[in-house]
């Protein structure tokens, strides 16, 4: 089977900064924090967060209705990031439509706010007299990825890999795959999810949500600090577009990184828990992916999501696979965590750290937690010319992935 | 409700929720062709009008043989005759 090099050639951001990759940037590089108050948490009766990284200045009707009756928020956030990685990697018409480019774009669940006012209306009278047409296109899973597929005009794959906070870096991983064993030769990778309250809600009950910051939202999450006290949820979509390295080079693409390994494990351990040593294990397999060792290694994204139990387990399963000498930070302190678009939008925030040649810094890292403390953090925006990073995501249901990526040689 | 109040509402309520130019609305056009809506628009325009009108059509034969706007005035102006002509 033939195995061809992969490469990323386009990328589309709506993070909680608004629109574009390069305003993901700014805001990370001027240390902001896009997190703020929800006041309507504030009516949920047993929820105790009130912050949430949303994201601003969506005008869903740039998406014809034709295209934005099937489409939630969620999918509206993954087209039109999937719009602005086509146009990044210019690809023509016939090679978006022709079958060569095909989907791989994920969410948690199907639209949670479709679902809500589904049943809303449904349990006023036990009725689905009122029930458009569009509801199960907002609520299937692979909602995103279809709606992609349709607005775009492309026929080739569409796929919706899912699990949780692991599904971008999935969805990226497995499209890479794809192109490496010639399925396709262009992939458009990624995650998407909408804010709602159930996701809030769904670490709250398990005291892994943020609620000590509720009057200072900026000062949360604290990814590795001492102070932290859980996760800030996000929303938005990170997309990628993958390409073979034979078709970029010939039809002379501007070549942003090449992602030369990747791994996903299973963590039967617990449904909840993370473990160190299976979060390690993900990591190995990405560098065996890779032919690398663990001195290739420059950087390390890491997922750190400002939980107690969770930014440990990552800091031993990093100390025991690169020792204390790689720099390694979150970004999650000023985007909150995006779920399923998390991974694809720190993945592009690391291709523009290899591009800008600077390391970002943990925001929110005031006093290292010393049970954090084994690795090389981050503390301020480092520039550094670095050739190969780590990214890491880990979800709820115990599924882990590691990416790596690598400024483009021949 | 006179013809006419019912012509405009069914126009107004048609292009507020398929987002069709007003000036478009003209009973000649047909559905699919002219306005450019499909099969899951005509589930939701059903809804739209027994939503907007307080009745149910969606088992009614005559839906089928809809195809332009004036087909529709023509339908809910017979169908809420119908109904008010019903004793109480």
């Amino acid at each position: 089977m033939p195995m061809k090099r992969v490469v990323i050639t386009g990328m589309g951001a709506l993070s909680p900064f608004g629109r574009g990759v390069d305003t993901l940037m700014n805001g990370l590089l001027q240390g902001e924090s896009a997190v703020g108050i929800l006041p309507e948490l504030a009516d949920i009766r047993g929820i105790r967060t009130r912050v949430a990284a949303l994201v601003p200045g969506v005008d869903p009707g740039e998406i014809p209705r034709k295209y934005r009756r099937s489409m939630s928020a969620m999918s509206v956030f993954a087209a039109l990031a999937a719009g602005d990685a086509i146009t990044q990697a210019g690809l023509s018409g016939e090679q978006v439509r022709g079958g060569r480019l095909g989907v791989s774009i994920g969410s948690t669940i199907g639209s949670p706010r479709t679902t809500q006012a589904f049943f809303d209306d449904f349990r006023t009278d036990n009725s689905v007299e009122r029930m458009k047409s569009g509801v199960f296109f907002h609520i299937m899973n692979h909602s995103c990825a279809a709606n992609v597929s349709h607005m775009f005009g492309i026929t080739g794959r569409t796929v919706a890999p899912a699990a949780a906070c692991s599904t971008g870096a999935l969805a990226v991983g497995y499209g890479a795959e794809m192109i490496s064993m010639g399925k396709q030769e262009f992939m458009l990778c990624g995650g998407a999810d909408e804010f709602h309250p159930l996701t809030a809600a769904t670490f709250d009950i398990m005291n892994a949500a943020s609620t000590r910051f509720n009057e200072s939202p900026e000062r949360t999450p604290r990814p590795f600090d001492r102070d932290r006290d859980g996760v800030v949820c996000a929303e938005g979509s990170g997309i990628l577009l993958l390409e073979s390295l034979d078709s970029a080079l010939r039809r002379d693409a501007e070549i942003l990184a090449e992602i030369v390994g990747f791994a996903s494990t299973s963590d039967p351990d617990s449904i909840a828990n993370p473990n160190a040593a299976n979060i390690a294990h993900c990591m190995r397999q990405a560098l065996l992916d890779a032919g690398i060792g663990a001195a290739g290694v420059d950087y390390v994204n890491a997922h750190a999501t400002g939980t107690e139990l969770g930014d440990i387990a990552e800091s031993e399963a990093i100390h025991s696979v690169f020792g204390d000498q790689v720099p390694t930070s979150s970004l999650k302190g000023n985007i909150g965590h995006a779920m399923a678009a998390s991974g694809a939008l720190e993945l592009a925030a690391s291709v523009e750290m290899l591009r800008r040649e600077i390391l970002l810094p943990t925001h929110n890292l005031d006093h290292v937690d010393p049970l954090c403390a084994s690795v090389l953090h981050v503390r301020e925006v480092i520039r550094r010319r670095v050739d190969t990073v780590m990214k890491n995501n880990f979800a709820l249901g115990g599924v882990n992935s590691s990416l790596i990526l690598r400024r483009f040689r021949k | 409700m006179t013809n006419r109040e019912i012509i405009e509402r069914i126009d107004r309520s048609i292009a507020e929720e398929f987002e069709i130019d007003p000036e478009e609305m003209t009973p000649e056009k047909t559905l699919f062709q002219d306005l450019g809506m499909d099969s899951l628009d005509i589930v939701d325009l059903v809804i739209l009008l027994e939503t907007a009108f307080g009745f149910k059509i969606r088992e009614e034969e005559g839906i089928r043989k809809i195809r332009t706007l004036g087909d529709i005035h023509a339908f809910v102006i017979q169908k809420k005759n119908e109904l008010e002509s019903i004793p109480r």
